[in-house]
């Protein structure tokens, strides 16, 4: 790369690279091009994609779809915001969809004593999710999927065990319009992400959390060596991810008016990771990218709204995800000099 | 601590990562087998390696490729969508139920491979990926999800499924032979050999100058032929395409290859390994069915928490391999 940048320089204007290809003539101009591709590709596409049902979807501007559409994608996005910081880490949580479940089913259990209560002990039980996940990885040094695979094959079973495998009705007024309220015309979940988003934002840019969760997974023996403290900082951010997550089986319930642990959080992992990676976080750790995380999430749900309104079929949908996951990961391959 | 001490603790820590989950599985089965009249049965045998048939035929897919240092989240799906091509093929004659899957499920497989191995994507995304994709295809040739094929009972890809000997049925057979090969092929040839090579050090592997590329996509694509057959074979023996079947099957899988003492980094492992792991999974299920007051769910609680104290056990013994350095 420096090489690169500097060549132009000694050479003569006019003087033209003899017999190479267009990859190796202009590489800097190319890799600039791949670099905003994947930093700002995620918003181009969002933009578009708004555009385009501006104009050809009818009622897309009314308030009520806007709402519609960011209620729908609120769950998914806040488990995304504690998955990019895991992903950050290089690692991945595989069990966010189980600990929603777990915090759906454990929310009722204390909803009787008030809300305060039944919300402390879901977000206490994605905190101890987070903890049990964090020692594996950072103490016991296990790689993130199997550590976090285990608490999603075991979570929604205990979730099961404590709901009895029951879908309990919630009663609780509150909590009620907690999902179903508004606030100023905006949903309030909608409001609890929005502030969420701006707490995990802050987290990442202005705390010294935030710079040595980056530093960690940028590289982690370099951050051990330099006195970071590593393990805390990796038990930390599991320990969010697993509170995000409760809260987003919190949120999930009170829209849905009942505790549903075997349905509540079903493959939220992997919509809260294609929403991370199509956001433009990469997977190999060091970079945290909040804003992208939301508008990658809000991407992955325009495209399906799109489609079904459109009447194509769940069948399309995926296979559009699919591509889109592909494109997202593509493309930080061409910003290192083009694909082998 | 002395050198000798150092040497036998290693060795001991070699034989737990590569015989532990057998010694588990006997002790699980002995203690069963005391504790309920209804569990060392030949019958309750029978559905046990019924059960485990479908899953270790995916698994054995797994193991190669998580010997190669990658992951295959795609399995599941393509698990689901063999099944259902098997009960579409199956209605134009059984050679076309058959091979229907094993080349659409081989391609998917030959497409994650592609795209690890000379797109040079991380393969946890690339199979995230076709786990969509495959699952999208299964619902466009469904009506989506609403047609479940029905697979005449007279083809013989049916009685394939369906047929027993000694009252084992087929599957069972197959999957023992597949398990043999596979055995063979890791331990006897120059191709397993550069699996573990892969897995142990990729860089190292194609310096060395084998080709590592090559290899990959053939891995993957094996991985997806595996499942696509476990997936054609499993409709065959319920004589249906059902279309809900094979979520989260990969992490099953998954979760069977980890138990079976190979570790997810790669390089090391076993074949045999995985087969216990399945049916340590498989015999945790039959038990808790057993026990009857306990509900069904404590299954996955009971899976979770031994793959969580079996990596854990890993991690130490893996550590306790590289003390000596």
């Amino acid at each position: 790369m420096t090489s690169d940048q500097k060549t132009p320089e000694l050479r003569p204007p006019g003087w033209k690279a003899p017999n190479m290809s267009r990859d190796e003539q202009d590489p800097p101009t190319k890799r600039r091009n791949a670099r905003l591709l994947q930093d700002y590709g995620v918003y181009g596409a969002l933009l578009l994609l708004v555009v385009y049902n501006l104009i050809f979807t009818e009622n897309f501007a009314s308030l009520t779809n806007i709402n519609t559409q960011l209620v729908q994608v609120t769950p998914t996005l806040i488990a995304a915001l504690g998955m990019a910081l895991v992903i950050g880490t290089e690692g991945v949580d595989l069990s966010v969809g189980s600990v929603m479940a777990l915090a759906a089913a454990l929310l009722p259990l204390y909803l009787g004593y008030g809300l305060v209560p039944g919300l402390l002990i879901a977000l206490l039980g994605g905190a101890l999710c987070g903890l049990f996940s964090g020692t594996l990885v950072a103490v016991a040094g296990i790689q993130p999927i199997v550590a976090t695979l285990a608490l999603l094959v075991g979570g929604r079973g205990l979730a099961l065990v404590f709901a009895d495998g029951q879908l309990k009705d919630i009663h609780n007024k509150t909590l009620l319009e907690m999902g179903s309220g508004k606030v100023l015309g905006i949903p309030i979940v909608v409001l609890i992400a929005l502030v969420l988003t701006l707490v995990v934002g802050f987290l990442v840019r202005q705390t010294t959390f935030g710079r040595q969760l980056v530093a960690v997974g940028g590289n982690r023996s370099a951050s051990a060596l330099a006195g970071l403290p590593v393990r805390r900082v990796l038990m930390v951010t599991y320990v969010i991810s697993g509170m995000l997550a409760a809260i987003a089986g919190i949120v999930a319930t009170a829209r849905l008016t009942a505790s549903d642990p075997s349905s509540i959080g079903q493959l939220a992992e992997l919509a809260a990771i294609t929403a991370v990676v199509v956001g433009g976080t990469p997977l190999s750790g060091g970079r945290v990218r909040v804003l992208g995380t939301v508008a990658g999430a809000l991407l992955m749900q325009l495209i399906s709204a799109t489609l079904i309104k459109n009447n194509l079929p769940t069948s399309a949908a995926l296979l559009v995800q699919a591509a889109i996951i592909i494109v997202a990961v593509f493309l930080p391959r061409l910003r290192q000099g083009g694909a082998a | 601590m002395t050198a000798i001490q150092e040497t036998r603790r290693e060795w001991l820590a070699g034989v737990v990562q590569r015989r532990g989950s057998v010694v588990v599985l006997a002790l699980v089965v002995v203690i069963s087998s005391v504790a309920f009249d209804s569990f060392a049965t030949v019958d309750n045998a029978r559905n046990i390696a019924m059960q485990a048939s479908f899953l270790s035929i995916v698994a054995l897919g797994m193991t190669f490729v998580i010997l190669s240092g990658g992951i295959d989240l795609s399995v599941g799906s393509v698990y689901a969508l063999g099944g259902v091509l098997a009960a579409l093929g199956v209605q134009s004659g059984s050679v076309v139920g058959l091979l229907l899957p094993l080349v659409v499920c081989g391609g998917i497989g030959l497409l994650n491979g592609v795209l690890v191995a000379y797109g040079r994507l991380a393969p946890f995304i690339v199979t995230l990926a076709t786990l969509l994709g495959a699952r999208g295809l299964l619902l466009a040739i469904t009506n989506e999800g609403a047609t479940t094929r029905v697979m005449p009972r007279d083809a013989v890809l049916t009685k394939i499924g369906q047929g027993t000997v000694l009252g084992i049925g087929y599957p069972v057979f197959i999957a023992v032979v597949l398990f043999v090969i596979g055995v063979i092929v890791l331990q006897r040839t120059k191709f397993g050999h550069s699996v573990l090579a892969i897995g142990g050090s990729g860089e190292a592997a194609k310096l060395m100058g084998l080709p590592v590329a090559r290899r990959t996509v053939w891995l993957y694509t094996g991985s997806g032929l595996l499942a696509g057959l476990a997936g054609a074979l499993a409709a065959a023996y319920y004589a249906s395409g059902v279309t809900i079947v094979g979520v989260g099957l990969e992490l099953d899988a998954i979760a069977a290859v980890v138990i079976g003492g190979t570790l997810l980094t790669g390089g090391a492992g076993t074949v045999g390994g995985t087969a216990a792991g399945v049916l340590l999974l498989c015999v945790i299920q039959n038990v808790i069915n057993q026990i009857g007051t306990l509900s069904s769910y404590y299954q996955s609680v009971v899976s979770g928490a031994f793959l969580a104290i079996v990596v854990a056990i890993q991690a130490y013994l893996s550590r306790a391999h590289l003390g000596r350095g």
